[in-house]
């Protein structure tokens, strides 16, 4: 029998029983919504973690800092490491060279300082840090109290809530307010510029003409957030800083860096250095090749990568289980198909007969019990689909209000990707079928004779 | 000249049923043959075996022992699919029950055979429409066969038959459900279709005065075996 025909007949065997092939269907539509739903859940929230961690700038990252080595006593030099290179300093050539490496998006110098803070009379030490414009999509400011920056160079801090208690009891009163820091700016010295004689004597007769002076300065700068968390994670290094400024006001500021000695001594003291870049790739995958290109060129890096990686295994772990529950109701399913089926035999043994009188072959019968096994999976299946993904949405509603009580931003927890509910449908029509094999087999091998004789 | 083959030769054929220790010989060593173009009626009282012997020749059943041919091909020695396609193809069956299926519409019932031949769908609508019209059955198309008179139903279930236009016509007691009148008007459809088509039908009856009337060649079967065979005209 050809398939449209085939097809037409099931549909028309299956609306002849309508309240139990519905409740059937119903019994597959409830199985894989509840496997929809398991797995969506586990979809949603790995999508979750996924999104806030490669936005928080963690697993998108390399981490780059120059060779020198920097060993501590007792440490030995690895046996098997071939000579270096003479170490490359992290200048603004570096960072030039690294910005034009295919997949990197971004490189910015890591900018951190001590610092005195001084704000209505108290002076406070802590750890500056700059952030780069591109921290604005992170997500870490994400229910901050005042705003961000208003531009990538604004006089303008953020302040974290531990060090903004530190200055007052009211830490929301400080959005507006200024503060000053003060700090080391570092300056090149010419040799014309240059007053003290003997300073520039002594760098005459080593023949490395110029040099640096560290000058104190103090910037007014207008707080304009209080944050809870620290948003410096993956952004501008690991953690750490209690005082934010946008990384250009902070270049501007020329404070000076531990490399500066280092600069000074290999008698480039003109160029500033940096400790540490960090250079952002289009996507975590592309962190391995980054990473090797950047080695290539002399640097030390280092990044998360493992991280991702055990990351996605606990994610595929708890996605089999989700699925492996939600099979269950499926698995109860089938049952209900394989038992509606069977009564169908029953009740249509003479209609089988008749269909092997007239010329059905034992394959038309079994493809007619298996086509509609399969509509029934696919009804159920698409019913089942929609069921889940409204379940998933009832838990994205309950889920942001209690987030919204608890004063935190709502979270989309499910999530149902094209993939899911294609695969759905087609494991609801796989297991349908597989249930509907022996019926089928049954229906099949009746005998026309005793099937005829059959009231 | 050499005698023509005949259309279906049974020799010695034999159908046996085991219930437990018991075996039940329902047909006995059967010989029998009949020419295209003949209206054979198997004549017999109830447990004779008239029915098995037809459904044996209809392809429905295989017979223990002994062969069925049909155009030369053994019917015992067919697959099952092999035995589906000659039910499909070759033979036409009308049964006393008249097995229409209730859910479908006459139309449905009778375009069911083409169905199962695949017979290409704008093929089909005239076919069915050329089919009830034999039977005068146009104008009720539309009607499921509970809204049919029996008449009607077993007229119904003869288009079914017809619409694959088949060799052999295979009736199995098609007058037993119905009244005389009924009866009579099945068995002259029977006869007109014998003569137009030439077709070969084989009637199963336990109505002597019916086969005698319509038929023109008796096999009479007792206690499944063949007691005589004889042309009435």
């Amino acid at each position: 029998m050809k398939t449209r025909d085939l097809s037409e007949l099931a549909v028309r065997n299956l609306r002849e029983a309508v309240l139990r092939n519905s409740l059937t269907t119903l019994g597959v539509a409830v199985g894989v919504a509840s496997l929809v739903a398991m797995l969506s859940l586990g979809v949603g929230l790995q999508t979750l973690a996924s999104q806030r961690l490669t936005r928080s700038g963690l697993f998108d990252a390399v981490f780059v800092t120059s060779q020198r080595n920097f060993r501590g006593p007792g440490q030995r030099a690895p046996v098997d490491s071939a000579p270096k290179k003479e170490s490359r300093s992290l200048d603004e050539d570096a960072r030039q060279q690294l910005s034009k490496l295919s997949n990197v998006t971004e490189v910015y110098p890591q900018i951190r300082f001590v610092t005195d803070v001084r704000y209505a009379g108290k002076s406070e030490t802590t750890s500056v840090l700059g952030l780069p414009d591109s921290s604005r999509s992170s997500g870490a400011f994400e229910g901050m109290t005042g705003a961000y920056f208003s531009s990538p160079a604004a006089d303008e801090a953020i302040l974290q809530i531990d060090f903004a208690k530190v200055l007052t009891d009211q830490p929301p009163s400080l959005i507006g307010k200024e503060l000053t820091l003060r700090y080391a700016e570092r300056a090149a010295l010419s040799k014309a510029a240059d007053d003290d004689e003997a300073l520039l004597d002594s760098m005459m007769s080593s023949g490395k003409p110029g040099g640096i002076s560290i000058v104190p300065r103090e910037k007014t700068l207008r707080i304009v957030g209080v944050i809870e968390s620290d948003p410096s994670a993956g952004i501008g290094g690991f953690g750490g800083a209690r005082v934010y400024l946008p990384l250009k006001a902070a270049e501007q500021l020329h404070v000076a860096q531990p490399d500066d000695l280092q600069a000074f001594l290999s008698g480039n003291p003109a160029k500033p250095s940096y400790m540490a870049f960090t250079v952002r790739v289009h996507s975590p995958k592309d962190v391995p090749q980054v990473e090797a290109a950047i080695k290539q060129l002399g640097f030390a890096t280092f990044s998360l990568l493992d991280a991702t990686k055990s990351l996605r295994l606990v994610f595929t772990v708890f996605d089999l289980f989700l699925g492996l529950f939600g099979s269950l109701a499926l698995t109860v399913a089938s049952l209900g198909i394989i038992n509606t089926l069977v009564m169908a035999i029953l009740e249509r043994r003479r209609e089988i007969g008749i269909l092997k009188a007239l010329g059905a072959t034992d394959r038309d019968v079994r493809s007619l019990f298996f086509a509609e096994a399969g509509a029934m999976g696919l009804f159920g299946g698409f019913f089942g689909v929609a069921l889940g993904w409204l379940i998933g949405q009832a838990l994205t509603w309950g889920t942001t209000i209690y987030l919204h009580r608890q004063n935190l931003p709502g979270v989309k927890i499910s999530y149902v990707p094209w993939w899911l509910a294609l695969g759905a449908i087609g494991f609801a029509i796989i297991v349908s079928l597989v249930a509907g094999l022996y019926p089928a087999a049954r229906a099949a091998r009746l005998n026309p004779v005793e099937a005829l004789r059959y009231e | 000249m050499p005698a023509a083959p005949m259309l279906i030769e049974a020799e010695s054929v034999s159908r046996e049923y085991r219930l437990g220790e018991t075996v039940i010989r329902a047909v006995d060593a059967v010989s029998l043959s009949v020419e295209k173009g003949e209206f054979l009626a198997l004549l017999g009282s109830s447990g004779s075996g008239k029915s098995t012997l037809l459904s044996m020749m209809a392809g429905l059943d295989r017979p223990t022992s002994g062969s069925i041919r049909v155009r030369e091909r053994n019917l015992a020695e067919l697959e099952a699919d092999e035995l589906a396609r000659y039910r499909r193809e070759t033979v036409g069956m009308v049964f006393q029950s008249f097995n229409l299926l209730p859910r479908m519409t006459l139309e449905e019932n009778v375009e069911l055979p083409l169905r199962l031949a695949e017979v290409d769908r704008h093929d089909r609508e005239s076919r069915v429409g050329e089919a009830l019209e034999r039977v005068r059955l146009g104008a009720r198309r539309r009607h499921r066969p509970s809204e049919l008179s029996g008449g009607e139903q077993q007229r119904g279930a003869l288009a079914r038959a017809l619409v694959n236009r088949p060799a052999i016509l295979f009736a199995d007691e098609p007058t037993g459900n119905l009244d005389s009148v009924n009866g009579e008007q099945i068995l002259l459809l029977l006869r007109e279709i014998q003569d137009s088509l030439g077709m070969t039908i084989i009637m199963v009856t336990h109505e002597r005065p019916l086969a005698e009337k319509f038929a023109n060649r008796i096999a009479l079967l007792s206690d499944g075996r063949l007691i005589s065979d004889g042309v009435l005209r």
